[in-house]
């Protein structure tokens, strides 16, 4: 079960660069966790202290924002692409 | 009798003649005439001495050309008029000629609809000047002359005269959008001038404010703007944002977007939303009163200070927020306009070095801390000065 998910530029120092980088797991939750696992500079840039999403960075699962889905739950299937995308301010 | 009048009566048996009751009738009294089109055939020194308020114009010679922009349904009701009832009942048999089903003509024309002591319409329109200028514009069905009216009757708040502001101020003032307001407390520096293309290298030290202003109105002297020399605060926003259509959010930081989409949101205009980080950008438009998600849909915080250093470490190729601007612009026409599919639920996000464009879908969040309420009862946040989300 892998999935590509797309790294933001500013994060993308915590992964060698890498824009795409494909992680397994069957939900949403899952993928995130082995990612921030194999590149653990993101995880305090994806979680809070409590392990939840944090509210200036949004997952959608394909073109889905996930917290409308089934938050970190939502089911995803191989192939599927998953992006991160934070709030940026620049103008 | 003459060839000409020996015509004109035979094709007036041929065509269906209407009068000017009737026409009051069915345009001025009904509730609803969406299934009814008058058109005025005169020429345009006619239409704008006056004419029926809410007829379209479109001269007898154009006829052909451009009825099937304003009546795509052939089976439509089209009454259409003129100065006596000669060109009309021509223009009838024109319309009938090319397949239109259901036309009439006003007999007795304008002539006969003021003598019966019925309204006259005057209407602004475009002066020489202005019709000259805008005519790439007149020439589209979308815009034509309402359209452009519109556009010089619209105000426009840009937040920011920076990176994003300055293709989109540009842009703005060149399609004629009457106002343009401009909030910007910073000068002018000579490392803005990579992207901010309203500036110069002789006004650095100059405020920005005044910079746009001088390239604005030099481009248009047709259009006014109206400066706002001072940072964003919870005290100013609603008496600055007050009698704009809508609000361009070209900002370089955090506090001011989240005051700014607030503020649109109390205020029920839409937001037209941009922001850039090196090679990548965003676009979208926030318009909750239209059913839209706000900004605090998408993001309900502002990242914290120390995840968010200065914007001058995050770096942006000049170029991007030209595209981004750009796209901010054409929404912000489009919106006053009332015309196609706004970018408002899907987030647009430009990869420049890949050179793709990708849209993610945006919902409303009913429990929006912001949008969700009354939008009275809107209060308003200043979140400490900082700025770019740079993990």
């Amino acid at each position: 079960m892998s999935v590509s998910v797309r790294i933001p530029t500013p994060l993308r120092k915590h992964t060698d660069g890498q824009e795409v980088v494909e992680v397994d797991g069957k939900t949403a939750g899952e993928v995130l966790e082995n990612l921030a696992e194999t590149h653990p500079g993101l995880r305090d840039k994806l979680f809070d202290d409590e392990g939840g999403l944090r509210r200036f960075v949004n997952v959608f699962a394909n073109d889905e924002d996930i917290r409308f889905l089934d938050k970190l739950e939502t089911p995803v299937e191989d192939g599927d692409e998953m992006s991160v995308v934070p709030a940026i301010a620049g103008g | 009798m003459s060839g000409f009048d020996e015509r004109l009566k035979q094709i007036k048996s041929q065509i269906k003649e209407t009068d000017v009751d009737s026409v009051k009738e069915r345009w001025l009294e009904a509730s609803d005439h969406s299934d009814l089109h008058l058109i005025d055939v005169r020429e345009r020194d006619e239409f704008v001495d006056g004419h029926i308020e809410g007829a379209d114009f479109i001269p007898r010679g154009l006829l052909d050309l451009k009825i099937e922009n304003e009546v795509p349904d052939k089976d439509d009701k089209v009454i259409l008029y003129c100065g006596g009832g000669t060109r009309s009942a021509l223009a009838a048999k024109a319309l009938e000629d090319i397949g239109y089903s259901d036309v009439e003509s006003m007999a007795g024309g304008f002539g006969s609809w003021k003598e019966a002591g019925y309204p006259v319409h005057i209407a602004e329109t475009l002066d020489e000047g202005q019709l000259t200028r805008y005519s790439r514009h007149l020439r589209i069905p979308e815009v034509g002359e309402k359209g452009q009216m519109k556009l010089l009757d619209s105000k426009v708040l840009m937040l920011g005269a920076g990176g994003l502001g300055s293709p989109a101020a540009l842009y703005l003032a060149a399609a004629g959008v009457g106002q343009l307001g401009i909030i910007d407390s910073d000068v002018v520096d000579r490392s803005n001038l990579q992207r901010q293309i309203l500036h110069t290298d002789d006004r650095v030290g100059d405020s920005k404010v005044d910079s746009a202003t001088q390239t604005l109105k030099a481009l248009n002297p047709d259009i006014t703007v109206e400066g706002f020399e001072t940072r964003l605060t919870s005290d100013n926003i609603m008496e600055i944002i007050d009698g704009y259509d809508l609000v361009i959010d070209g900002g370089d930081n955090f506090p001011t977007r989240y005051l700014i989409n607030d503020a649109c949101v109390k205020a029920g205009i839409p937001n037209v939303h941009g922001s850039i980080f090196r090679f990548e950008g965003q676009a979208t438009v926030f318009d909750p009163k239209h059913g839209g998600p706000c900004y605090r849909c998408l993001y309900p915080e502002p990242p914290p200070p120390e995840l968010a250093p200065s914007c001058q470490e995050a770096g942006v190729l000049g170029v991007l927020p030209g595209i981004v601007g750009t796209l901010q612009a054409i929404e912000a026409i489009k919106l006053l306009l009332d015309i196609g599919e706004p970018l408002t639920g899907r987030l647009l996000s430009y990869d420049a070095l890949k050179t793709e464009f990708r849209e993610l879908k945006l919902q409303r969040d009913p429990d929006c801390p912001v949008c969700s309420g009354d939008p009275e009862e809107i209060e308003f946040i200043d979140y400490e000065m900082f700025c770019s989300f740079d993990g």
